[in-house]
């Protein structure tokens, strides 16, 4: 193994320590001007350590709205485009088909199109269609650009399938209908629950095209994007340091039991 | 299951999820297209004319930003991958067991809202923040010195938020090396450069790619990094377009800004694809 080592392994793992030092350095000052005793709302320089932001996280009640639109929003599009994207992705794996390359193009299109585009276009839709622009509407949005990265993932998934599982059901009696929701869709259950995490985060995150198509709603993204000009007040930091930790806790639990079990 | 209805399921299944994507997403570019061709106000509508004169005024007026926005991707692009390929390959080669630990936490980041986190950038960079402030008042650094609104300010913050999707490809690609190629190299006494220059670069390079893909549309696309940590002398082509859209609702010119952003993004990807052997970046993009 050594022979296969280039050169000495600790630059390098210096190098890499120092690359997570810099992506982690803004979610740090982030997380910690959370915490920062400022008076009002500028929150630029540091002036102690309190915990008053946490209790007051809610006091402003736009920015309260914003993070219950957005939460709302990703909800709905984690379901439908999880149940939209995981059909197709089920065909994709599964059947072989006229149209499929289609099918296949129009996702890789929608995954390698820029945000910028798929909001500016839908939103020249809504417009020319005379749609209100709202809370529908960035779902429509969300939902739209989140199936065909649930797709993708389930399509892995069937992909990789063991046939004989299913076809030992069906020798045993099953009927197809049985053997799908006894045998192969516990199976795909974890690439559905990727899927579906995926677009959770997608959407949640969302600013590009939640931009083009929310109109007057306002989104925690969009707050944020409206605020910058007169200062981020403390609760936004604290929204996210919260947000990041339940991503964080749920990213480790679900590795945690994804891990296969060591035989006792 | 009757061979006809077996016929007939894999329809059934994608139609939902197919009628979406038509209506939300092929149907509204066919519109934008037509829109940037029609002439007219909000207020009294739009009509269809074929009025090309409004892609050669948006050339005209934006040429600038929209030549800067493919210039800063590229040399974000090419800063990804300079900065990535270590950060992939020690990983890869060197993290052992650990490596699902290390890249998480080159995720961890990105667990936080985009716009917070380039937000957050610029509190970090700020003129007489606690990064530049102490350098100031040590005299390490002049009192005019600034990053924020350079366009150092904007390409950096392209390459720190694009940068999970140049590592994890070129990591997968690298991942995959069969360890046994490179020993059996190194026994045909291929010096450690050249072991690593003619076998684990070229099958790395799928990866690179694929990373290149990732980020290069994106990245020249992108209007927050140039509108949080930029100025009037960094405007990138998002920004035109978004203000033409969203600020003066001149929906023609921004329709054709928008379809000759996509169409100039399209030629490159498929340039690059041609320029690479098509079938390796297809075979690479449907992964």
């Amino acid at each position: 193994m050594s022979r296969f080592r280039v050169s000495g392994g600790g630059v390098l793992r210096a190098y890499t320590w120092l690359i997570i030092a810099w992506l982690a350095l803004p979610v740090l000052v982030m997380i910690l001007f959370g915490f920062n005793d400022t008076p009002g709302r500028y929150n630029q320089s540091w002036q102690g350590f309190t915990f008053k932001w946490y209790g007051r996280l809610f006091e402003l009640n736009d920015l309260t709205k914003a993070l219950w639109v957005s939460l709302g929003v990703a909800v709905v599009t984690m379901l439908v485009a999880g149940a939209l994207g995981t059909a197709i992705g089920y065909a994709l794996g599964r059947y072989r088909f006229r149209g499929s390359g289609t099918v296949n193009l129009v996702l890789f299109a929608t995954m390698s199109s820029p945000e910028l585009v798929m909001g500016a276009s839908l939103l020249t839709l809504f417009v020319s269609t005379g749609v209100g622009l709202g809370v529908v509407t960035i779902a429509i949005a969300h939902i739209m650009f989140s199936i065909s990265f649930v797709a993708v993932v389930v399509r892995a998934r069937v992909l990789t399938l063991d046939r004989s599982v299913e076809e030992a059901a069906a020798d045993l009696g099953a009927n197809p209908w049985t053997t799908f929701w006894k045998i192969t869709f516990p199976i795909i259950l974890p690439a559905v629950f990727s899927g579906m995490m995926l677009a959770f985060a997608l959407s949640i995150d969302d600013f590009v095209v939640t931009n083009f198509t929310a109109g007057t709603t306002t989104t925690f993204p969009l707050w944020i994007w409206g605020a910058t000009r007169i200062g981020l007040p403390p609760q936004v930091n604290v929204m996210g340091t919260l947000i990041f930790a339940v991503g964080v806790l749920i990213a480790v639990v679900s590795s945690v039991r994804a891990r296969p079990r060591r035989a006792a | 299951m009757s061979r006809g209805k077996r016929l007939l399921a894999p329809y059934f299944l994608i139609l939902p999820g197919g009628v979406w994507l038509l209506l939300f997403f092929i149907v509204p570019m066919i519109t934008m297209l037509s829109l940037s061709l029609q002439q007219g106000d909000v207020v009294s509508g739009y009509v269809f004319t074929g009025h090309w004169q409004t892609y050669v005024d948006a050339i005209v007026d934006y040429k600038t930003q929209l030549i800067r926005s493919l210039i800063y991707g590229a040399i974000a692009t090419i800063l990804l991958i300079v900065v990535a390929f270590p950060v992939a390959y020690w990983i890869a080669f060197y993290a052992g067991r650990r490596k699902a630990t290390f890249l998480f936490l080159l995720l961890l980041p990105f667990f936080v809202s985009f716009v917070l986190r380039t937000i957050s950038w610029r509190q970090i960079l700020t003129d007489e923040g606690f990064l530049l402030g102490p350098l100031k008042d040590a005299g390490l650094l002049s009192a005019g010195f600034h990053i924020l609104g350079t366009p150092a300010a904007v390409i950096g913050g392209l390459v720190y938020n694009f940068l999970p999707f140049m590592v994890l490809p070129v990591y997968v690609a690298l991942e995959r090396i069969d360890p046994r190629v490179v020993e059996a190299a190194r026994d045909l006494y291929a010096t450690p450069l050249t072991a690593f220059r003619k076998v684990i670069l070229p099958l790395a390079l799928p990866g690179v790619f694929a990373g290149v893909l990732m980020t290069f549309v994106p990245a020249s696309s992108d209007y927050v990094n140039s509108a949080v940590l930029g100025s009037s002398s960094t405007t990138m082509i998002g920004q035109v377009i978004q203000a033409q859209y969203l600020t003066s609702s001149n929906y023609p010119t921004a329709s054709a800004l928008s379809f000759l952003l996509m169409a100039v993004l399209l030629i490159g990807v498929f340039a690059y694809a041609r320029a690479l052997g098509t079938e390796d970046v297809m075979k690479v993009a449907a992964r």
